[in-house]
């Protein structure tokens, strides 16, 4: 690991006073610790930012807050997360391990680093590491790389399970600088690679997350986050699916729809959505959706079976969902 | 490593893991400062490990875990991958498991840690510990501390009861010999004796 500073901000307004380039904010340090010991972050300046006070999960007037150190498990375990936004806790609750989601942050599970094993492996070039480089994984290992979204330039997925929950339920992410505070929709947060893959999130230099909104959603009580991967537990998703429906009847009123293990940044499938609403509540009307979530993907060579998986999860988190009363 | 040398494998291994870790550091450092960076500090950490306040200084690299092993000497707790990924490293930090591979002692400022060491009273073993070796939890044992201090974990939340949600909760702990099903069995006996 290099050598950097580390201080320990006591307040909001000192630990954004000094947007220094080469400054990274330390929450649970689960990704940021890990690619410091690869040297694959290199950090002049690491602020521990665990004394400052973005905690607490409550309701207000623009919906639920979770404030963005709250730990992975005790968003989990929240109960009115777990009532009005089952698919949240459960996408929580299939992310790494009881250990890491005692340590992880949701600021930080929002800004985790893509596990494609070229860009964590600093012998080898990378254009999201080292700009310019060149991309091993469009021709070399990338089974687990993404079919939506992808450039030239990159091809990794976005690893979050709670990205692709919460891009589903319309949150945003509220973000303090020292110009003052500002509100993003997470939808529009994370970038598409584009020719500048580095370039990973709409966080502007020393700019902190302070907490994560969630808008209220009466019918998200009923909502699944169906996880696929190559084992039962602790895994990154091959495919996984967030859904909510609102029902009218027999008949699908509303859906909110989007995937994870698929895109280069959480995936939202508005044509989908649009595809279910007026349908009958039936697994037909499922299969015929889901044939519009891989409209334009692009395979590469070992993941060519990414298109038919996905629209089998998306099928079976909505059957899954009819199970619910 | 036989004991007619006067001398335990602990102690072997004790002795011989301190002298590659000054063979490792020496030529770490040089290559550190070698480009023009800002310096580190070292930082005044006090923490509380299996109940004896512990004042430390320490560099801000420097994880829980090889304070625990190299400057502590509390080897009980094992460097499996050294990336957060196996679970051999597990301890608790203020009651709740963590890998301390991935934290930095320096934010451990008040914290108070336990280990394996800390597990047993005096002589009795915890009844996880006493669980393990009933159900053949282990073969070679290098994830064995990280596995009860992580099932200890699991039992005080409390709410694993069957054995697949054991599982569930116990999947970031990897066993290289595949001890499973006696891992399982031991939690089982554990949770049970305790209820
Ligand atoms: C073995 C393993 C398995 C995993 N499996 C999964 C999985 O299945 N699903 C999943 O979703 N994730 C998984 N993860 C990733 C894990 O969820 C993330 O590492 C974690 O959520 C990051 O949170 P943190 O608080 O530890 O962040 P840190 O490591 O502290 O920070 C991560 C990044 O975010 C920045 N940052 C942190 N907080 C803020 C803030 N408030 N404002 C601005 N910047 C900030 C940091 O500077 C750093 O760049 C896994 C990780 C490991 C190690
Ligand atoms: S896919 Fe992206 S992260 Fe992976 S090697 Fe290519 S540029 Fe790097
Ligand atoms: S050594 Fe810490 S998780 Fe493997
Ligand atoms: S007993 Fe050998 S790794 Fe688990």
């Amino acid at each position: 690991m290099r050598e950097f500073r580390f201080e320990r901000p006591g307040t909001v307004a000192d630990a954004v006073r000094r947007p220094a380039p080469g400054t990274a904010f330390l929450a649970g340090g689960t990704t940021l610790v890990d690619l410091m010991k690869l040297e694959v972050m290199t950090p002049a300046r690491v602020l521990d930012i665990n004394r400052l006070p973005l905690r607490g999960i409550d309701q207000t007037r623009d919906g639920l807050r979770i404030g963005a150190l709250e730990r992975m498990r005790d968003v989990a375990a929240h109960d009115l997360v777990r009532r009005r936004y089952p698919m949240l806790a459960q996408a929580l609750e299939a992310s790494a391990s009881g250990q890491l989601r005692n340590m992880a942050s949701i600021g930080g599970n929002l800004l985790q680093r893509t596990r494609c094993g070229y860009f964590r492996d600093v012998s080898v070039p990378c254009n999201k590491r080292a700009p310019g480089s060149g991309c091993p994984a469009i021709e070399g290992e990338n089974r687990m790389h993404a079919v939506l979204g992808a450039s030239d330039a990159c091809v990794a997925t976005h690893p979050s399970d709670l990205a692709v929950a919460l891009v589903a339920l319309d949150a945003t992410v509220r973000l303090r600088s020292r110009a003052g505070t500002r509100d993003v929709a997470l939808r529009d947060f994370h970038l598409l690679p584009g020719t500048t893959p580095e370039r990973e999130h709409d966080l502007r230099p020393g700019e902190l997350v302070t907490d994560v909104i969630v808008p209220d959603l009466g019918w998200a009580s009923r909502s699944v986050y169906v996880k696929i991967r190559d084992r039962q537990s602790y895994e990154f998703a091959l495919a996984s699916a967030a859904v909510a429906v609102r029902r009218d009847g027999d008949t699908i009123a509303e859906a909110r729809v989007a995937v994870g293990g698929m895109g280069t940044r959480p995936w939202r499938l508005p044509a989908v959505e649009a595809a279910l609403a007026g349908r009958p509540a039936a697994e037909a009307s499922y299969t015929a959706a889901a044939e519009h979530a891989t409209d334009g993907v692009r395979p590469l060579r070992h993941n060519a079976f990414k298109p038919a998986l996905m629209r089998r999860t998306l099928v079976r988190a909505l059957l899954e969902l009819e199970r619910i009363r | 490593m036989t004991e007619s040398y006067g001398i335990s494998r602990r102690e072997l291994l004790g002795r011989s893991g301190t002298v590659a870790a000054v063979a490792a550091t020496v030529p770490l450092a040089v290559a550190d400062t070698a480009p023009a960076r800002a310096t580190t500090g070292e930082v005044g950490v006090r923490m509380t490990v299996n109940g004896s306040v512990t004042p430390l200084t320490v560099d801000p690299r420097e994880t829980l875990l090889d304070v625990l092993r190299e400057r502590l000497h509390l080897t009980g707790t094992k460097k499996g991958c050294d990336r957060g990924q196996c679970g051999a490293c597990t301890v608790h930090v203020d009651g709740e498991r963590v890998v301390s591979c991935l934290t930095l002692a320096a934010t451990l400022g008040g914290s108070r840690v336990t280990t394996i060491e800390g597990l047993a009273r005096g002589d009795r073993l915890h009844p996880l510990q006493q669980a393990f070796i009933d159900h053949d939890g282990f073969q070679c044992g290098f994830c064995t501390s990280g596995q009860i201090m992580s099932a200890a974990a699991v039992l005080a939340d409390g709410r694993a009861r069957t054995d697949d949600e054991v599982r569930e909760q116990m999947s970031g702990n990897l066993c290289r010999c595949g001890a499973y099903p006696g891992i399982v069995a031991a939690i089982q006996q554990a949770r049970k004796e305790a209820s």
